[in-house]
């Protein structure tokens, strides 16, 4: 399959395919971010995750269209106040299901992947409602457009750039604050022994209230980043929830670092491998490789020993 | 309590009510095309017992049914294919006697897995084989390595994942997005006309009721008391010396064939198959038919596979946008508020007046596994 092309020819591919990946791959950590917190933490299937954030994306594009009717001369900047809107509606949105919703289930999992599936399906038809069955885009602003040339072969898109440095920005943020601030030791205490969490003061429902809120704001900022790189419509999250899913448990779920690596492994094998085959068998290679990987080494790449 | 080996007194009305609301009931009161929707229901049927078995029983949860529902309609849809596509009827094609929609891939030889499904017998077997074998891999690959619960349940999901991009992708030998359409005639007995779909109608009923009869046979054997304890305290059982790992491969291959005469008897009765009901969002559909009607209930989960259904078809015929919103929030009602379903509201409500009423002398157990809540609760 390498037959047709030089040797320049192929290094060029491997860089525009590995950018293609690094995009996906930004989606896939921003996504599996959230979920990781989510499901690796706290032990909740959210299946309502990529609806978190789709709710982010359209929260940008009413920003952006709020910014082009009324503030027209601010529009490049929109993207920054549309991101901190789009974490604080699905953050919202996350703690008032936290608080209806899973706080009763904890102690059954199962049970709260079929209730939050229950969950995506009644708010992709609230968004169809709302929104309408089409699948919107946000207008970028002029200085997203175009893309560097990095040698006469390589290009990259500016956008492309743009949500890969954001995606670093807010994995380091998280990591600080899961790691370094007091509020992540409480929720690491939380998750390791809610009933001495409670007993040395600290407030388990309140912190999993946040955990949860802070899981689906940053779907919510997941959902604004991808904005910049696709469409959106109501059905767009459920594409991405499998193999969200899949990343973070192919990572180990409860590492941070394992859940990049893996999104990282998983989007670079799948875009290098779309180049030379069709889209969806590349998927089904990938998709296949990642269960036959989780079949031999069930606890993932990176597993915390943690005792139970 | 007259006790054997299939069911106690209660249990044994609740089955012969079944039996006369589907064999009797529903054939005299519904038209030819009422009745062909109710056989399509209770395909699913096939699926949801499967899963009580499985969930329900086992603590097992599968996302993954529409995978062995779907292999079961492939292999019987692929004979029917065949059947239909004879060399007189498809001689305008470039290549005649291959399926019309290979032809329209430039694919002019029969692929090699396709040709056993020429023999109805290979076909019959292919139908239970192939679904177990695939259950009997995933399973021993995840269960021998102690992966469960969620992570199993994701997997699953990301195995109906793959094979819906796989028939889809794979144009030229499964038909596509649109599947196998056109299926006509099953050892030259037509499948379409009327009087065939009755017939093709009580062959399912007596299928479901076989299929009925060897879920009770397990619920009331010794394996079926184990898959209980395994799912209350699986260390427990494990250190009484019991091999868990196969008990749950095996409660998670009934699932996979009971779900795969499903898939077999969808074929036949709606005369298609196609991605649309292996994937991810029709498996997890296929969970919430056993959740509602209680997935503790062999016989509940057949009235919440109708009753979800025809809620289903008539909700969205009248009004398609509330029907999403209906169906999430039967998921969130059912996980939160009714855990047993539709059997439990039966068992915990209705059963008891019944039993005051006729004010029997027999000991009521009480418990969530009991056989009051085994009854079902008779939909409408």
């Amino acid at each position: 399959m390498f037959g047709d092309y030089s040797i320049g020819d192929l290094g060029s591919i491997f860089v525009m395919q590995g950018f293609a990946g690094l995009i996906l791959f930004s989606v896939y950590v921003l996504m599996a971010l959230g979920l990781a917190i989510i499901f690796g933490q706290m032990g909740v299937i959210n299946m309502a995750h990529g609806e978190f954030m789709i709710l982010g994306a359209y929260v940008t594009w009413m920003t952006s269209n709020l910014f082009q009717s009324y503030l027209p001369s601010l529009f490049g900047g929109y993207f920054f106040l549309a991101m901190i809107l789009a974490f604080v509606a699905s953050g919202a949105l996350g703690m008032l299901v936290e608080w209806v919703l899973i706080r009763h289930l904890y102690k059954r999992p199962l049970d709260t992947l079929l209730a939050t599936w229950g969950l995506s399906l009644m708010l992709q038809q609230a968004y169809r409602s709302v929104f309408g069955a089409r699948e919107v885009g946000v207008e970028l602003p002029q200085w997203m457009l175009g893309s560097l040339h990095v040698t006469d072969s390589i290009e990259v898109p500016i956008n492309g750039v743009f949500v890969m440095g954001l995606t670093v920005l807010i994995t380091i943020a998280v990591a600080y604050v899961m790691f370094k601030s007091r509020w992540g030791r409480q929720v690491r205490a939380v998750v390791q022994n809610r009933i001495m969490a409670g007993a040395v003061g600290i407030n388990t429902e309140k912190v999993d209230r946040y955990t949860f809120g802070l899981g689906c704001g940053i779907a919510g900022v997941a959902g604004s980043a991808f904005t910049m790189i696709g469409s959106t419509g109501p059905t767009s999250g459920q594409l991405y929830i499998v193999d969200t899913f899949l990343v973070v448990v192919f990572g180990g779920a409860a590492s941070l670092l394992g859940t990049i690596a893996s999104a990282f492994s998983i989007s670079q094998t799948q875009s290098t491998l779309e180049f030379f085959m069709s889209g969806s068998m590349a998927k089904v290679l990938t998709l296949l490789a990642v269960v036959g990987i989780l079949m031999l080494r069930p606890q993932g790449l990176f597993a915390l020993k943690v005792r139970k | 309590m007259t006790d054997n080996r299939f069911f106690n007194r209660s249990e044994l009305i609740g089955i012969l009510v079944l039996a006369v609301f589907l064999v009797v009931v529903l054939p005299l009161t519904l038209d030819v095309f009422r009745l062909n929707l109710v056989a399509k229901y209770l395909t699913y049927a096939f699926v949801a017992l499967g899963l009580v078995i499985c969930w329900g029983y086992g603590g097992i949860l599968s996302l993954g049914q529409g995978v062995f529902f779907g292999l079961g309609g492939y292999c019987m849809a692929m004979f029917l294919k065949l059947e239909a596509s004879s060399v007189e009827n498809t001689k305008i094609q470039s290549t005649p006697g291959i399926p019309d929609f290979m032809d329209w891939n430039q694919i002019t030889a029969l692929p090699f897995f396709w040709k056993p499904f020429n023999s109805l017998t290979f076909t019959i077997a292919a139908i239970i084989l192939v679904p177990g074998i695939f259950a009997l891999i995933i399973g021993t690959a995840m269960f021998k390595r102690r992966v469960g619960g969620t992570y199993f349940a994701i997997i699953t999901q990301a195995v109906a994942a793959i094979m819906t991009i796989l028939i889809v992708g794979q144009q030229g030998y499964t038909g596509g997005i649109n599947g196998m359409t056109d299926l006509r005639t099953l050892k030259g007995w037509d499948i379409r006309p009327d009087h065939a779909k009755i017939v093709l109608y009580f062959f399912e009923v007596g299928c479901l009721f076989a299929c009925i009869m060897i879920a009770q046979f397990i619920r009331h054997s010794k394996l079926g008391r184990i898959l209980v304890a395994m799912r209350e305290k699986e260390d427990r059982v494990r250190f009484s010396g019991y091999s868990v790992a196969n008990f749950k491969i095996f409660a998670f291959c009934i699932a996979a064939v009971f779900a795969a005469i499903g898939g077999a008897m969808f074929a036949l009765n709606v005369g298609f198959m196609s991605p649309s009901f292996v994937g991810i969002v029709p498996s997890i559909e296929m969970v919430i038919y056993t959740a509602v009607g209680g997935r503790l209930s062999i016989l509940g989960a057949i009235y919440g596979t109708l009753l979800v259904n025809f809620a289903k078809t008539s909700l969205s015929e009248t009004f398609p946008e509330l029907w999403l919103f209906g169906l999430g929030g039967l998921f969130i009602a059912v996980v939160l508020a009714f855990p047993n379903g539709l059997a439990g509201i039966w068992g915990d409500y209705v059963q008891p007046r019944i039993d005051r009423l006729i004010a029997s002398r027999k000991s009521k157990p009480d418990g969530w596994t009991d056989s009051s809540v085994a009854d079902g609760a008779p939909a409408e």
